[in-house]
């Protein structure tokens, strides 16, 4: 059997059991030197940690015990996107102690303070910086026991692998643990800690590899999923045939008969519990129920007009010079259209939950984005006060911004509290992709107009659903308005017809696609290059920098598309990271198949903390992407979802894979950038240039399934030459 | 119906009373508490559930227990021999063939399988042999690179 989980400690936040300020906080931790510091800084998140009973002048911690090892507490969590290495690199080297002696204790609403969630590349970006600054206070404040300890000023004291000695003779030392031990020195971090200069980093700045890679390889890494509780049933839930159904009639009696089944259909939930999944499933089958279901309003095909039909008022931003100028001047005018349908997380790890009551408490262990929303969720669901709800994160088997709302956690809390007992939700890849928050379909729609010198003089942009997220300009076009219409979350009633929600860079893929295969057709029609076109119209440093850099690892001969050669270029920003790909494709043009088969990357990411990682994160952008770009596609009609498996969700694969290179654009003048998303959002359009370049024929719609693109290159093939 | 099955997991003997119509997949996640091996679709398409039977990659997901009696049946808990890694464990660790981690027990026995049968993969022979097992963190780069590793060393797989 697998550890017993039971066995985890008695958690100090729990046993209070209601509402905690700082004071309280402090006395219930235990010894040594806690340095408490906030990573979040703006008043969204102080106030959602208010209405919480949380502390709000902190949201993590760290802690050197007596024994040396370093503590840190964070309510974020790890996915696969490393942060249990990069976040303990830089503590390590802000410490000066060896990345061995660092533990995290990450995503547990009874261990860890207030964390809104993980997600939006903010990881490395907002909390990186206030924990090295937290370590680095830890180390000041170390350093000035280790002075009174050795009776030495603390400019003559070094420190090295969580050892302070003397610079003059190291055998007079003390250790960490040494100056730790029956302490209790709390500070609070003040913004004054002085944090390393990239020449000084030890620790950051260096390939490390992934500290869960051998609990992963070996599979004892637990996922929610693999905890096991004694007499723990597995629940099957029954799901109507489509969104918006409402259930008419249900008959449980038939599964209530099998052996060792339970049957709950109280608080809106019909359910079929059993020891085995498979026989909970097999009652499930059982059920008999009439669903009354809505007329479908639209599919996958009409999902674009009715967009645009519902998007209402627009909002402008980045309003510049004037549009009709811009117009006039316009020797050539173009307008393209660009549409994406519905986009699924689809993780390999489905919703998962595991609730259990004990002594008036209701622990729940889930894969999940956002442990704390999740603990107020489910004790909102349930009727506990939240100070009796504790969510456990283990490790999560790929979120990409779909595991945040859960839905399994609250209805593995219901079925334990409604049954007694431990309460496993697991759900099918069909539920997976049915109640998925869906990336959501969206529209753009480009106006734009070029100069007689082939410069970009005219920039109407209007995006539909998907809002904003790397649409900014940065060209240099001095007639430029953008419209955002309907955001990506729901906020616009009727806009979808089922949950969205981010999926990695959300909204930021099809505005790239939009604007960079824009662009491609403006360089086109002036019959320029398409790189030499992108740096003739910005002047933005850091973008011309990944242009050159990518041109050159790439061998970009220059030459206007479409040169039948199948390269293309795309570029963009993401979470203040810079990014700019090159592609080369072939495409098949009898089956409209396309291969891409060399991909290069170059990033400006800032300060890179642990290189390796960030280049893992630049493969997996770009191997996903072309998921996203070629074949991914949620199929619906109206309420029913069509899509209900791998076998028709085709996620990219070996096959798929082309030569990947990625090149990190050295710039230690700023601090570090995104790193989980940014190389994702320029795939589409990279993959869309190149296919031009090969055959001339404009793809506007994504994915560019084998069926669009031999329709677009039979089109152009169809039209008479100029 | 329960029926007496035996079989050998990772080297050892066991003995099961079991509904042999229950998939191996739940039989070695519930009875047996091997949680290493992962569910992922349920319909072998995504290959989270990968176990070795004899020789043979096997999504655990389809195959009734009943149908590996008397055979040898591979788990990821079973490469780890005295607690040293097996190569293609410390390849993928070293490569950074996993990210989430959660498809990385059914990619490793795949590629178990695949070099039993082909000790000498070309590359696109891995490719191939790995093509139905999904990774949606798309680490697939740095997965054939750890697979080529092994593939290389002196020694093979087993």
């Amino acid at each position: 059997m697998t550890d017993d989980p039971s066995t985890f400690a008695a958690p100090p936040l729990l046993s209070a059991g209601r509402s905690l300020d700082r004071r309280d906080f402090i006395r219930l931790l235990g010894g040594g030197i806690i340095v408490l510091f906030n990573a979040n800084l703006s008043d969204l998140m102080g106030q959602e940690a208010r209405t919480r009973g949380y502390p709000t002048d902190f949201n993590a911690y760290l802690r050197i015990a007596g024994d040396g090892r370093v503590t840190i507490y964070s309510g974020k969590i790890e996915m696969g996107q490393g942060v249990v290495t990069s976040l303990a690199q830089m503590a390590a080297d802000e410490l000066s102690v060896s990345l061995d002696s660092i533990d995290m204790v990450m995503g547990d609403t009874a261990l860890c303070p207030f964390d809104m969630g993980t997600y939006g590349s903010m990881s490395t970006r907002f909390f990186g910086p206030a924990l090295r600054a937290a370590a680095a206070e830890a180390k000041a404040v170390l350093l000035t026991l280790a002075s009174e300890h050795l009776k030495t000023p603390p400019d003559a004291l070094r420190v090295q692998d969580g050892v302070v000695f003397l610079a003059s003779d190291r055998t007079i030392r003390v250790a960490f643990g040494q100056l730790a031990k029956g302490q209790k020195i709390v500070r609070k971090l003040d913004g004054k800690a002085v944090t390393k200069s990239v020449s000084e980093f030890r620790v950051m700045g260096r390939p490390e590899k992934r500290r869960d890679a051998r609990v992963k390889v070996t599979g004892k890494a637990q996922y929610a999923g693999d905890i096991r509780l004694p007499g723990m049933l597995y629940a099957k839930i029954l799901r109507p045939p489509a969104h918006g159904a409402a259930l008419k009639s249900v008959d449980t009696s038939a599964a209530a008969r099998l052996p060792g089944v339970v049957v709950v259909n109280e608080g809106g939930i019909v359910a079929a519990l059993h020891p085995d999944p498979e026989a909970a499933e097999k009652a499930l089958a059982l059920i008999k129920a009439d669903f009354d279901a809505p007329k479908p309003a639209f599919d996958d095909k009409t999902v674009f007009a009715h967009l645009l039909s519902v998007a209402g008022e627009g909002e402008e931003r980045e309003k510049k010079g004037d549009l009709a100028e811009g117009e006039e001047r316009s020797v050539s005018l173009f307008e393209g259209k660009y549409v994406n349908g519905y986009g699924a997380h689809a993780p390999i790890e489905t919703h998962t939950a595991l609730a259990r009551l004990e002594g008036g408490t209701m622990t729940v262990w889930s894969s999940t984005q956002t442990p704390f929303p999740n603990q107020q969720a489910i004790a909102q669901a349930i009727g506990f006060a939240k100070e009796n709800v504790r969510v456990i994160t283990p490790f999560v088997g790929g979120g990409f911004g779909g595991k945040s709302a859960g839905l399994q956690a609250i209805e593995a809390a219901k079925l334990a509290k409604l049954t007694g007992k431990p309460v496993q939700v697991c759900w099918s890849r069909a539920e997976e992709f049915f109640l998925d928050s869906f990336r959501p379909a969206a529209v753009v729609s480009i106006r734009s107009g070029i100069d007689g010198a082939g410069r970009i003089c005219l920039w109407d942009y209007q995006v539909y659903a998907a809002g904003s997220r790397s649409a900014e300009q940065f060209y240099d076009v001095p007639n430029n308005l953008i419209r955002t219409y309907g955001r990506w979350g729901s906020d616009t009633p009727k806009m979808h017809l089922f949950a969205t929600g981010p999926w990695r860079a959300p909204g930021a893929n099809i505005n790239v696609f939009a604007r960079e295969s824009q662009i491609d057709t403006m360089a086109a029609k002036a019959k320029v290059d398409p790189l030499t076109f992108r740096l003739n119209n910005t002047s933005d440093k850091r973008m011309r920098r990944v242009l050159e850099t990518v041109a050159e690892r790439f061998g970009w001969k220059k030459a206007a598309a479409p040169s039948s050669r199948g390269v293309g270029v795309a570029c963009g920003i993401d979470a203040g990271t810079y990014v700019a790909l090159m592609a080369e494709v072939r495409v098949d043009a009898a089956t409209g198949s396309v291969k891409v088969g060399r991909i290069v990357c170059a990033q400006d990411m800032g300060v890179v903390i642990n290189p390796d990682g960030a280049k893992m994160q630049m493969e997996g952008c770009i191997m996903m992407g072309l998921g996203y770009t070629l074949s991914e596609e949620v199929r619906f009609n109206g309420g029913q979802i069509l899509t209900r498996n791998f076998d028709t969700y085709e996620v990219p694969r070996f096959s798929g894979m082309p030569e990947i290179e990625t090149v990190l654009v050295k710039n230690d003048e700023l601090t570090p950038q995104g790193g989980g998303e940014p190389a994702i959002v320029p795939v589409g359009a990279v993959v869309a240039n190149a296919i031009f370049d090969a055959t001339g024929a404009r793809l506007f719609e994504m994915p560019m399934t084998a069926g669009r693109v031999k329709k677009a290159v039979v089109a152009v093939s169809r039209k008479p030459s100029t | 119906m329960k029926e007496s099955i035996s079989f050998r997991l990772n080297g050892k003997p066991i003995h099961l009373d079991v509904d042999g119509d229950r998939t191996l997949l739940w039989v070695l996640r519930t009875d047996l508490g091997l949680t290493g091996t992962k569910f992922g679709c349920g319909e072998s398409l995504c290959g989270a559930c990968t176990v070795v039977v004899g020789k043979e990659a096997v999504r655990s997901c389809q195959v009734p227990v009943k149908a590996v009696r008397g055979k040898d049946v591979t788990t990821i808990e079973g490469l780890e021999q005295n607690g040293k890694l097996h190569p293609l464990q410390e390849a993928f660790a070293d490569t950074g063939g996993l990210q989430c981690g959660f498809c990385t027990p059914g990619m490793i026995m795949n590629a178990f399988a695949l070099l039993l049968k082909t000790p000498k993969p070309t590359r696109s022979q891995i490719r191939a042999g790995m093509e139905d097992n999904l990774c949606r963190c798309a680490a697939h780069h740095r997965i054939v690179q750890a697979i080529e590793r092994v593939s290389t060393l002196a020694r093979g797989v087993s």
